[in-house]
């Protein structure tokens, strides 16, 4: 299972990689595993206000529909338009192209209180036990 | 309590250890525990629809009915008059209440015999898995004074059904030329495969040809690793249902179930009522055939991206006007596609529908059953 180093992380499965008061989120590698093949993701509109852990779209897979969870507050400022017509990139590439949106960041401080990647790793192991 | 059994108290296939060893993600479905995945599911839909694929469905039920009188209790149960089986023959229908309400969706084979078998004919009913008890244990109680025998081949034997354009050419290599070629559509065959005796069905649930094979349990591993071997990708339960659902084949408990009649869900063609077979439910439905039904089960085609899932409203302007029974994302249209039954007058070819998918429309349309028909095989002169 693949869990980049330098990101932070959600216990719903979510990412959220800081560049100065950007974040990008998408979800993680176990995410995608586990929801198979994605087919439609819908995602809020730039200028629409986030609260942390409140819900943001939905990601559709072809067996079934979950809910996403913004990892931190913010105004959505990118949606990712690539995966209108390609939403398998969210399975081939969920740390890189398969990226959901940006959000500028509200109050970096929420970082902290996320998932380090090993944190987010025990965490993995935990459920599985 | 709750009707989801533990893991504990799910029952496995003779395959299950053949699903573990391929990676299959195992989850519970009706009693079972079933592989829903091996690779992914659009790579198998699509190696079914471009190459071939097998399932386990060793899930089904799998009852024999036979003695001087087996057919009969057969035909006092089946909305199609099984007594026009020829052996080697096959037919899809319903078994229903009283009330013409659906109480499973069954296929009946009459297995082929050399000669006459003096203890009668023995016919092979599959049932669905999540029904299987309940349908067994109704038919015994129908049988009152009736001279006929039952066996239950439910654990002692495997089912694998094997699909695909290039699936005839595999069966071909297993079963010799002459067993694939004499095997007409919806008819059965009894084979020999290494010794053991194999039932033999052209028959499926995916809208691709192919067959069902049904052989001894402890077989059942050598079978499916042959087949394996043979070049036939292992598929999961959700390709089964993205392949049924473009096949726009029923699935019981989604489609139809005790509130449904087999006319209202397009199955006339599964109901004999021209003929002297009582079976249960006859009365009901006549009424059903001759009158017009509340309801009727449509075909829709998203005209937009979003997925259609069961329980989500059908909307006619802004009038709740049905529900979508069975719904998803079709791998081979790229859009989603639902059933679900609406008025007649809105079940009409072009009709534009709403779907509610969470609180947002999704443009739909009412399009021809099935969503997906194969290419007629090329004939080379």
């Amino acid at each position: 299972m693949d869990i980049p180093p330098g990101l932070r992380y959600t216990k719903e499965h979510e990412w959220v990689r800081a560049e100065g008061d950007l974040g990008t989120v998408g979800i993680t590698d176990y995410a995608q595993d586990q929801l198979g093949d994605v087919v439609f993701l819908s995602l809020p509109e730039p200028g629409k206000q986030l609260e942390q852990m409140a819900v943001f779209g939905e990601i559709e897979s072809v067996k079934a529909v979950s809910e996403l969870y913004s990892p931190v507050s913010g105004e959505v400022v990118e949606a990712n338009v690539a995966l209108a017509d390609k939403p398998e990139l969210v399975n081939d590439s969920p740390y890189d192209e398969g990226w959901l949106i940006r959000v500028r960041l509200a109050d970096a401080a929420e970082l902290d209180g996320l998932l380090s990647g090993e944190q987010y790793r025990e965490y993995l192991e935990q459920e599985a036990e | 309590m709750t009707d989801q059994p533990t893991s504990a108290t799910l029952r496995r296939t003779p395959l299950y250890d053949e699903h573990l060893r391929l990676g299959g993600r195992m989850v519970p479905f009706a009693g079972w525990e079933m592989p829903v995945q091996y690779s992914g599911i659009i790579e198998e839909h699509n190696a079914v629809r471009n190459d071939a694929g097998m399932f386990d469905v060793s899930h089904m039920g799998r009852f024999q009915y036979y003695g001087r009188e087996g057919v009969e209790l057969l035909r006092r149960v089946c909305t199609y008059d099984i007594g026009l089986l020829a052996p080697g023959e096959g037919h899809y229908c319903a078994v229903c209440r009283e009330d013409g309400g659906i109480l499973d969706d069954v296929y009946v084979f009459s297995l082929p015999a050399e000669v006459e078998d003096p203890v009668g004919r023995r016919y092979l009913l599959v049932a669905n898995a999540s029904n299987a008890e309940r349908i067994r244990d109704w038919i015994a109680g129908r049988k009152g004074g009736l001279n006929s025998r039952f066996q239950d081949r439910h654990e002692s034997t495997a089912m694998i059904a094997v699909q695909g354009p290039a699936a005839m050419g595999v069966l071909t290599g297993l079963l010799g030329e002459e067993a694939v070629r004499s095997l007409k559509p919806r008819r059965c065959g009894l084979y020999f495969w290494q010794g053991e005796e194999v039932f033999a069905s052209r028959t499926g649930y995916t809208g691709e040809d192919g067959m069902e094979l049904v052989i001894a349990a402890s077989m059942g591993p050598v079978l499916w690793r042959a087949l394996l071997d043979a070049g036939v990708s292992p598929c999961g339960l959700g390709a089964r249902d993205t392949l049924r659902l473009e096949a726009a084949l029923l699935l019981y408990g989604n489609d139809i179930d005790e509130s449904v009649n087999p006319f209202e869900a397009g199955l006339g063609w599964a109901v004999t009522l021209d003929g002297d077979a009582e079976f249960v439910g006859r009365e009901a439905l006549l009424r059903a055939r001759d009158a017009e039904p509340k309801r009727v089960l449509a075909c829709l085609r998203a005209e937009d991206r979003g997925v259609m899932r069961p329980g989500c409203a059908i909307l006619r302007s802004g009038e709740v006007v049905g529900k979508v029974s069975s719904g998803g994302h079709s791998p081979t249209l790229g859009v989603s596609i639902g059933m679900g039954y609406v008025p007649p007058q809105m079940a009409e070819e072009g009709t534009e529908l709403t779907v509610d998918v969470r609180g947002r429309p999704l443009a739909v349309r009412v399009v021809p059953r099935p969503f997906y028909r194969r290419p007629k095989p090329q004939v080379n002169a």
